[in-house]
């Protein structure tokens, strides 16, 4: 029982997942300006961010108090879960419960969900437009990122436990290295970047237009909440996507490697391309990259 | 200083709001982001919401317009919140001085911290003058005194 608590409190679970998430936040940062000829914020930065927002004034709106303070912590206790069935997936000596793909796919859900309650309780019209289209954006990633996970589950011979997976890859060689694997990773990829609300996907805290999005009536403490959020999905969907297709060698050089891939992979994607209007990621979803998955299921029934 | 006020003054986030300028003023805070000066080094950013907002940077003349509305702004900022007047015309109106439409200059409407002058002021004064800010905002802490509204 100790232990479990442990699990979620320290070591695969929130201490740990957030430090390395915030590091990769940092690591956006540096990225973006290094390729913008700047020199970018120091390594500490989103730790600061995130200890100077507990400390401002947290500012609620008069309707619908309660959802607007407890929305951003729904989405955190999911996303930790996330991370600790993950990390445990990864390091079995870890032990404790270890839970299946499934558990995992709805629990990656919860940070949008969260963000589309606070955003709804919160009765700006600029919030509800981020509400709307964000809602959009997860109707249109999760069938692809489905549909790449089935071709995962297929090519592990109906295994849908996240340690059976990774045994799977350990004996035979990781997915990546088949054409079905591969077109399944390019796909969840892609999916993860709308996820994580990176560019071209950050449609609904789309800046320009929407100011903040969704997170515009947060303030202090739950914005903090919020950006940990994020932070922490730059770690956790990483980590899912090495355990998916990537699981041959998860010694702790050989993952940090595959994360830096990962992430830079993530980060060029984000600087090279502007925004797309809400309509024109449905299309792409729904349209190219659900037939690139669909595709990558079919090589996986053929063995390929 | 606490660690929380520390974290403060190495994460600035700046609500932009223009009052009435001529755009000069703008355009010289935006060069403040340019890979040139990269304030982004020292961890200030601007943010689009006046909710995530640590620092108002307000430039123009005030005039009986936007009055109403920079207070229902600095309402909405979470404290703490410093102000910083950009430009001559947010200091003292500038050529607006006896003008019909501008009534009285910003420090008579809201506590300003810091007053940066120039038409345009350079990015380098608007950098020294958050870095005055920043001095402002320790002190105060260190004196355990807070800001009154």
């Amino acid at each position: 029982m100790v232990k479990l608590i442990f699990n979620y409190l320290v070591f695969p679970g929130f201490l740990f997942s957030a430090v390395i998430g915030l590091l990769a936040c940092w690591l956006e940062r540096k990225v973006s300006a290094r390729l913008q000829w700047r020199v970018g914020p120091p390594w500490y930065q989103n730790f600061a961010d995130i200890i100077k927002l507990t400390g401002k004034e947290i500012i609620v709106p008069s309707t619908m108090r309660r959802t607007f303070l407890l929305a951003p912590y729904l989405g955190l206790l999911g996303l930790v879960l996330a991370t600790t069935i993950l990390g445990g997936a990864a390091r079995l000596s870890l032990g404790g419960f270890t839970g299946d793909l499934i558990v995992v796919i709805y629990l990656f859900i919860m940070p949008a969900i969260s963000l589309i309650i606070g955003a709804s309780a919160s009765g700006n019209p600029l919030a509800s437009v981020g509400a709307s289209r964000e809602m959009k954006l997860v109707l249109a990633y999760e069938l692809p990122l489905i549909l790449s996970i089935i071709t995962v589950i297929i090519k592990a011979a109906g295994a849908i436990r996240l340690e059976q997976i990774v045994f799977y890859q350990v004996s035979y060689g990781s997915f990546i290295f088949s054409f079905s694997g591969a077109i399944a990773f390019v796909v969840a990829l892609i999916c993860i970047q709308a996820k994580i609300g990176l560019a071209p996907f950050d449609i609904s805290e789309a800046e320009q237009e929407l100011m903040a999005g969704v997170l515009i009536e947060y303030s202090g403490l739950p914005l903090a909440i919020y950006k940990l959020n994020k932070a922490i999905l730059l770690y956790a969907l990483p980590l899912f996507l090495t355990i998916l297709f990537l699981a041959k060698d998860l010694s702790p050089l050989f993952i940090i490697g595959k994360f830096l891939l990962i992430w830079l992979v993530i980060f060029l994607i984000k600087n090279t391309n502007p925004r797309l209007r809400i309509d024109q990621a449905m299309r792409f979803f729904w349209g190219p990259v659900t037939l690139l998955a669909i595709a990558g299921v079919i090589l996986a029934i053929l063995g390929k | 200083m606490d660690l929380k006020t520390k974290a403060l003054t190495k994460s600035i986030w700046v609500f932009h709001v223009s009052a009435g300028s001529c755009n000069n003023c703008d355009i010289e805070i935006l060069d403040c982001f340019t890979p040139r000066f990269d304030v982004e080094r020292f961890g200030i950013q601007l943010i689009g919401s006046v909710r995530h907002a640590d620092a108002l940077l307000i430039t123009g003349a005030m005039n009986r317009k936007a009055v109403p509305r920079m207070k229902e702004i600095y309402r909405q900022a979470p404290k703490p919140c410093i102000v910083v007047a950009c430009g001559i015309c947010a200091l003292s109106q500038h050529m607006f001085r006896d003008s019909y439409n501008v009534r009285e200059p910003l420090d008579k409407i809201l506590p300003v911290d810091v007053y940066i002058p120039g038409c345009p002021p350079k990015p380098e004064a608007i950098i020294s003058g958050i870095i005055k800010a920043l001095d402002k905002l320790k002190e105060n802490n260190n004196h355990g005194h807070k800001k009154q509204d």
